[in-house]
C-alpha cells in the first residue's frame, strides 16, 4: 500500500514524513522521526505517557493515526523547553523530585503544560483530575502535583 | 562457644531434632566446616541456601564474617527481595 | 570509616540536590528499552499460548518463514536443553530449566501468554503478521487458576515430576504444591490456652502487577565472532548476561549488557523474558534483533506477584499482651514454583515481640504467568491478614490499636519470630511517632449524607539485604569526579551514589557525575532490588571515594614533599595536618587533579564488596477513608506514612519511594486484581481494566521519615525501597473496618465487593 505523505509542524519546525495509514503519531514520532520522549506504555490510550499537544489539544499520540498530523501544529515533549532554559515545570519537575524512572515523566509534562495553558490557576483537585490519565507507577503522584503547582505559581508570577 | 540454632526447617533433614549447638568457630567459614563435619550435606545447605543470623545481623554469601565466642548465630532462608 | 554521630557535620548527604539524570529526564532525552535503534536492526514479536493448560502436538513455521521480510523464527527447540539446576537469584531460589522453559515453552504451554515461538522480520508490523502464521497444535488439558483449585483431589497437575518439598514422608504422588515452609518459635498450639481474647480469620489476596509503565523491551547483536550486546531495561546488566549465558549456553565474556534506563521494575524486571529470544533471533537470523512486549503482552506474559488465602489466629491477655500466634500462608506461584512463601511466613509477625508463634505456608502451582518479585515480595500478603487481625484484637478488647501495637512492639534484643534477635531497629519509633502525629490525633470531620469516616493503622517489615556490589570513583583532569556504579538507578540512586562521595571528597555534589556501568566497565554487582542499592552500592562508592580521598593526599605530600601522613582532607582541599607538617597553601582537588600525571598518573579508584548486615525496615502507615455506602466506593482522605530509613541520603527520593510504595499498596487494597475466564484467559490484560491508582484516586501521601542509623552503613543508611508497600492494606482494610464496622477479609476492596458486603450487613 502505498505511503501517505504528510506536512505537519512539530515544535514550531515544519516537518514532513511518509506513513502507513494504519501507523499511529506515536510510531511516527518514534520510528520516522527519531522523537523518541514520547513512550508506549500502553497503546491503548490508557497511561499518557505518549501525550502531545495537537493543536491546542492534548491527545493520546498512541490514538492518532500519523496521517491527521497533516496541516496540524504539534507540541511534543521534545518542543517544551525554550531552547537551553527549561519550562518552569521541567525545572519544577526537578526540584521537587517529582520523577523516579522518569518513563511516564514526559507524558505528564505535556499534559500538564496542556493543563496550565487552558488554566493558569489551577486547584490541587482540577490538577489531579487533569492528570488522571498519566500514569504514574513509582511517586504515587505526590510531587508531581506539588511540582505543577508551584510551576503554576511562579508562572503567574507569585 | 558460639550458641547456633539449626531450628530452621531447611536443617531438619540433616539435623533430625537437634535445635541449638555450641560451637568453637570464629567466622562463617568455619562454622560451615564444622556443620558439614557434625552433619554431612548441612555445610553446603548453609553455604548455598541460607543467611546467618549474627548477633541479629543478617549476612550471606559470605565466608569471612566473623563469629564472636559468644555469639548468637541463627540460621534462617536466605532473604532477597523485590 | 564511618560518618555517624552527631559531631559529624554533614555537608551533602542530608540535602536534596536536584539529580544528575534528572534533565534527560524531563526534556525527553533519556534512553529506555524501546529507544535504542542498531545498524541493521530487526524487530521480533513473540507467538503467545491463547491457552491456559495444553500440550503442544507441533509447530509449523513454514508459512511465517515463507513472509517476504521475515528473517528467523524460533521455537523452544531453539534454546538449548539445559539441566535442572538451583540458583539464587532476585526474588528466591530458581531453577535455570524453569526459567528456560518460562521464556519459551517446551513440551506444554502453561498458562495463557505462555511464549511458544517468537518471529523476526524487517518491521514489526511484518514480525506481527507472521506471528500469527506460526500454526501450533494443541491439545488442550484442563486447567487450574486458585490455589483453591490447584490443591484440590484430583487437579490437573502442571508438572508430574513435582513432588512437595518440606514434608515427611516424601510424597509418592506429584501435585502442584511445590513445598511447604514452616517457622516456629516456642509452643504456639499450648500458648493459646493463657489468651483471654482469640480472632481467627481467613483472608485472601489477588495476584497484582508490577505494573511498570515501561513495557519489557531489548534490542540484542550477536556477532559473527560470538560475542553479544545486549541493549535494555532491567533491574541488573550483571543479571541478564548472567541468565542469558545460562539459557543460550555461552560464556559470560561473551555477553555484554549496556543498562538503559529503566521504566519502573518493582521487582518484576529482575529476570528475563524477551533478552533469551532476541539473543537466540539475533544468532538465527545474523541480525540485529529488537524485541518490545504490548501492555498485554506485559499483563499476560511477565510475572505479577502471588495471590494468597491466608489464615491467622492471634491470642492475647486482656490487658493487650498477645501471648500466641500462628498463621498460615498458601500463595500462588505461577506456572513454575518459587512464591516467595517462605519470606512471607518470616515477616508475618516480624513486628511484634512474641514468644509463641508459629507460621507455615505453601507454595503451590496454577496456569498463570510465573510470579516475579514485588517489592517486600510476600511480606504484604501475609502482613494484610496479620495486621488486619491485630487490628480486630484491638477492637474486641476496647484497645487503640496504635496502643495494642506499641504493647507488642518488636524493639531491641526482641527474639524475632523467624529466628534472631534483632538489633539496632526503629520500629517503635515510629509507631511513637505515628500515634503522636497530628493525622493520628486529629478529627475525622463528619462524613457527607450516605457515607462513612474512618481510620487506620497497620505496620509492616521487610528484611532489606546487602550483598555483591561495585563502584568506582575517578577524578577528571580538571578535579571534577566521575563515579560509576554498578547498579541500574530505578528512583535515584545516581543521585545518593554521587552525594556520598561528594560528601567523603567534601566538594559540591554538581562536580560530580553518576553514571551506571555495563557489564564491561564496572565490577559486578547483584541486581537492583531487596532495597539494596544505597546500602550495598552507597557502601561501595563510599569506599572507593575514600581511596581517592586518600591518594589526594599522598599527591599532595609528593608535591609538598611531605609525609603522606603529615596530610590531611578538609573540605575538598588537602590541608597540611597540623604545625609540624611544614606551612603550605591547601591544594584543592583541581589542583592536586593537574598534576595527577606528575604524581603518578590518573587518580581513581574501585571498590567491589559483599555488603553485609542490611538494617531492617519498618513502617507504620495511617489511612483515613469515606465509604460510600450506596456505591461501596472508598476514597482514601489522608494517609500518612512513617518509616524507619536509618540515614535519608537524599531525603525527596527515600520519600518517593515511600508514596509510590503506599500507593501500589492503595491500588492492591482496592482495585487491582486479575481476571481469569472459565477457559483461563486473562480477561482484563490493560490498564483500562487493570485499574491502577491514579492521581484524582489520592490525596497527598504524608511521610515522616525516622533516623535509626543502621552502624553497618558509613552514613547510616537502610534499605527504604520495599517495606512501602508492606503495611497499606491493612492500614486501608483497618479504616474501612473502622468506618462501617465491617471486617473485609478479602482484596480487592472494591466497590462491587464493599457494597455487597455493606448489603450483606445490612441483611
Amino acid at each position: 500500500m502505498a505511503k501517505i505523505h504528510v506536512t505537519t509542524k512539530i515544535n514550531g519546525e515544519d516537518a514532513e514524513f511518509l506513513c502507513e495509514p494504519q501507523q499511529t503519531m506515536l510510531d511516527v514520532l518514534r520510528d520516522e522521526l527519531s522523537l523518541t520522549g514520547s513512550k508506549e506504555g500502553c497503546g491503548s490510550g490508557d497511561c499518557g505517557a505518549c501525550s502531545i499537544i495537537v493543536d491546542g489539544r492534548l491527545v493520546c499520540s498512541c490514538l492518532m493515526f500519523g496521517a491527521e498530523a497533516s496541516g496540524a501544529e504539534i507540541t511534543t515533549i521534545e518542543g517544551i523547553a525554550n531552547g537551553d532554559t527549561l519550562h518552569p515545570l521541567q525545572q519544577k519537575f526537578l526540584e521537587h523530585a517529582a520523577l523516579q524512572c522518569g518513563f511516564c515523566t514526559p507524558g505528564v509534562l505535556v499534559a500538564s503544560k496542556a493543563l496550565l495553558d487552558a488554566n493558569p490557576s489551577p486547584t490541587e483537585e482540577q490538577a489531579r483530575y487533569w492528570l488522571a490519565g498519566n500514569l504514574c507507577r513509582c511517586t504515587g503522584y505526590d510531587k508531581i502535583i506539588e511540582a505543577v503547582m508551584d510551576a503554576a505559581a511562579e508562572m503567574r508570577g507569585e | 562457644m558460639a550458641t547456633v540454632n539449626v531450628s530452621n526447617q531447611m536443617c531438619r533433614p540433616y539435623v533430625g531434632d537437634t535445635q541449638e549447638l555450641e560451637l568453637e568457630v570464629d567466622t562463617v567459614r568455619a562454622l560451615i566446616n564444622e556443620l558439614e563435619r557434625r552433619f554431612p550435606g548441612l555445610g553446603p545447605q548453609v553455604e548455598e541456601s541460607m543467611a546467618v543470623a549474627i548477633d541479629g545481623v543478617i549476612v550471606q554469601d559470605t565466608y569471612l564474617e566473623p563469629i564472636g565466642p559468644d555469639s548468637e548465630v541463627f540460621l534462617i532462608p536466605k532473604i532477597a527481595g523485590g | 570509616m564511618n560518618y555517624l554521630g552527631k559531631d559529624v557535620q554533614l555537608k551533602v548527604v542530608g540535602t536534596r540536590p536536584i539529580r544528575p539524570d534528572g534533565v534527560e529526564k524531563v526534556n525527553g532525552r533519556a534512553a529506555f528499552g524501546a529507544d535504542v535503534a542498531v545498524s541493521g536492526m530487526i524487530h521480533a514479536k513473540v507467538v503467545r499460548s491463547p491457552h491456559a493448560h495444553a500440550r503442544i502436538k507441533s509447530i509449523d513455521t513454514s508459512k511465517a518463514e515463507a513472509v517476504k521480510g521475515v528473517s528467523a523464527v524460533i521455537t523452544g527447540a531453539d534454546l538449548p536443553d539445559i539441566p535442572s539446576e538451583e540458583a539464587f537469584v532476585g526474588e528466591g531460589p530458581a531453577n535455570f530449566r524453569e526459567m528456560s522453559h518460562n521464556v519459551i515453552a517446551r513440551g506444554k504451554v502453561l498458562y495463557d501468554g505462555h511464549a511458544v515461538a517468537a518471529v523476526a522480520a524487517t518491521s514489526a508490523a511484518i514480525a506481527e503478521e507472521a506471528a500469527r502464521l506460526v500454526e501450533v497444535e494443541y491439545e488442550v488439558l484442563p486447567h487450574v487458576i486458585s490455589v483453591e483449585e490447584a490443591m484440590a483431589d484430583g487437579a490437573p497437575v502442571l508438572h508430574d515430576d513435582m513432588f512437595t518439598q518440606g514434608v515427611d514422608p516424601k510424597p509418592t504422588k506429584a501435585s502442584n504444591v511445590a513445598k511447604r515452609v514452616e517457622f516456629k518459635l516456642g509452643d504456639s498450639n499450648a500458648a493459646f490456652s493463657k489468651a483471654d481474647v482469640i480472632v481467627e480469620r481467613q483472608y485472601k489476596t489477588q495476584p497484582v502487577h508490577q505494573a511498570y509503565i515501561e513495557p519489557h523491551a531489548c534490542v540484542v547483536s550477536y556477532n559473527p565472532d560470538g560475542q553479544a550486546q545486549i541493549w535494555c531495561s532491567s533491574q541488573g546488566q550483571f543479571m541478564v548476561r548472567a541468565f542469558c549465558a545460562k539459557l543460550l549456553g555461552m560464556d559470560i565474556a561473551s555477553i555484554r549488557v549496556m543498562p538503559l534506563e529503566i521504566g519502573g521494575g518493582f521487582g518484576g524486571k529482575t529476570l528475563v523474558y524477551l533478552e533469551p529470544l532476541a539473543l537466540a533471533l539475533s544468532k538465527k537470523s545474523g541480525r540485529p534483533v529488537k524485541m518490545v512486549m504490548s501492555r498485554e503482552e506485559v499483563f499476560r506474559g511477565s510475572g505479577p506477584t502471588s495471590g494468597g488465602t491466608i489464615n491467622v489466629k492471634i491470642g492475647a491477655t486482656k490487658n493487650g499482651r498477645i501471648v500466641a500466634a500462628e498463621c498460615e500462608t498458601i500463595l500462588q506461584a505461577g506456572a513454575f514454583p518459587g512464591s516467595p512463601v517462605g519470606p512471607a511466613c518470616m515477616t508475618a509477625f516480624a513486628c511484634y515481640d512474641l514468644t509463641d508463634v508459629t507460621a507455615f505456608g505453601y507454595d503451590v502451582v496454577s496456569n498463570r504467568p510465573k510470579v516475579a518479585a514485588y517489592r517486600a515480595p510476600g511480606a504484604p500478603i501475609s502482613t494484610f491478614a496479620v495486621e488486619s487481625a491485630v487490628d480486630e484484637l484491638a477492637q474486641n478488647l476496647g484497645m487503640d490499636p496504635g496502643e495494642l501495637r506499641l504493647i507488642n512492639a518488636a524493639k531491641d534484643e526482641t527474639k524475632a519470630a523467624y529466628g534472631p534477635t534483632l538489633k539496632n531497629i526503629g520500629f517503635v519509633e515510629t509507631l511513637e511517632a505515628a500515634v503522636a502525629s497530628q493525622h493520628y490525633t486529629s478529627d475525622l470531620g463528619e462524613a457527607p449524607k450516605g457515607k462513612r469516616r474512618g481510620r487506620g493503622i497497620a505496620s509492616g517489615f521487610w528484611f532489606n539485604i546487602g550483598g555483591e556490589s561495585s563502584g568506582a570513583t575517578y577524578v577528571n583532569e580538571d578535579g571534577t569526579v566521575t563515579v560509576v556504579s554498578g547498579n541500574p538507578d530505578i528512583g535515584g540512586s545516581r543521585a545518593s551514589m554521587g552525594m556520598m562521595a561528594a560528601e567523603v571528597l567534601g566538594i559540591e555534589v554538581e562536580r560530580v557525575r553518576t553514571i551506571v556501568g555495563d557489564t564491561a566497565s564496572v565490577g559486578y554487582s547483584f541486581l537492583t532490588g531487596g532495597s539494596r542499592v544505597t546500602f550495598a552500592t552507597g557502601m561501595a562508592v563510599t569506599q572507593s571515594a575514600e581511596e581517592v580521598r586518600d591518594d589526594l593526599c599522598r599527591r599532595a605530600a609528593l608535591i609538598w614533599e611531605i609525609d603522606a601522613d603529615a596530610v590531611e582532607w578538609r573540605d575538598g582541599h588537602a590541608h597540611p595536618a597540623g604545625e609540624n607538617a611544614g606551612k603550605f597553601d591547601p591544594l584543592s582537588l583541581s589542583d592536586i587533579a593537574a598534576k595527577s600525571g606528575r604524581t603518578g598518573g590518573p587518580i581513581a579508584a574501585k571498590s567491589s564488596i559483599n555488603a553485609q548486615g542490611a538494617g531492617p525496615g519498618y513502617a507504620t502507615h495511617i489511612c483515613d477513608v469515606e465509604v460510600d455506602e450506596e456505591t461501596g466506593h472508598v476514597a482514601v482522605l489522608r494517609y500518612t506514612a512513617v518509616q524507619d530509613v536509618g540515614k535519608a541520603i537524599h531525603p525527596a527520593y527515600v520519600e518517593g519511594q515511600m508514596q509510590g510504595g503506599a500507593v501500589q499498596g492503595i491500588g492492591w487494597a482496592l482495585n487491582e486484581e486479575y481476571i481469569y475466564n472459565k477457559d483461563g484467559r486473562l480477561d482484563n490484560p490493560g490498564f483500562l481494566d487493570y485499574r491502577v491508582p491514579v492521581a484524582s484516586d489520592l490525596p497527598m501521601i504524608e511521610t515522616v521519615l525516622i533516623e535509626v542509623p543502621n552502624p553497618r552503613h558509613p552514613f547510616g543508611a537502610k534499605g527504604v525501597g520495599e517495606v512501602p508497600i508492606v503495611p497499606p492494606m491493612a492500614a486501608v482494610a483497618n479504616a474501612i473496618s473502622n468506618a462501617t464496622g465491617l471486617r473485609m477479609p478479602n482484596l480487592p476492596m472494591s466497590p462491587p465487593h464493599v457494597r455487597a458486603a455493606l448489603d450483606a450487613a445490612k441483611a
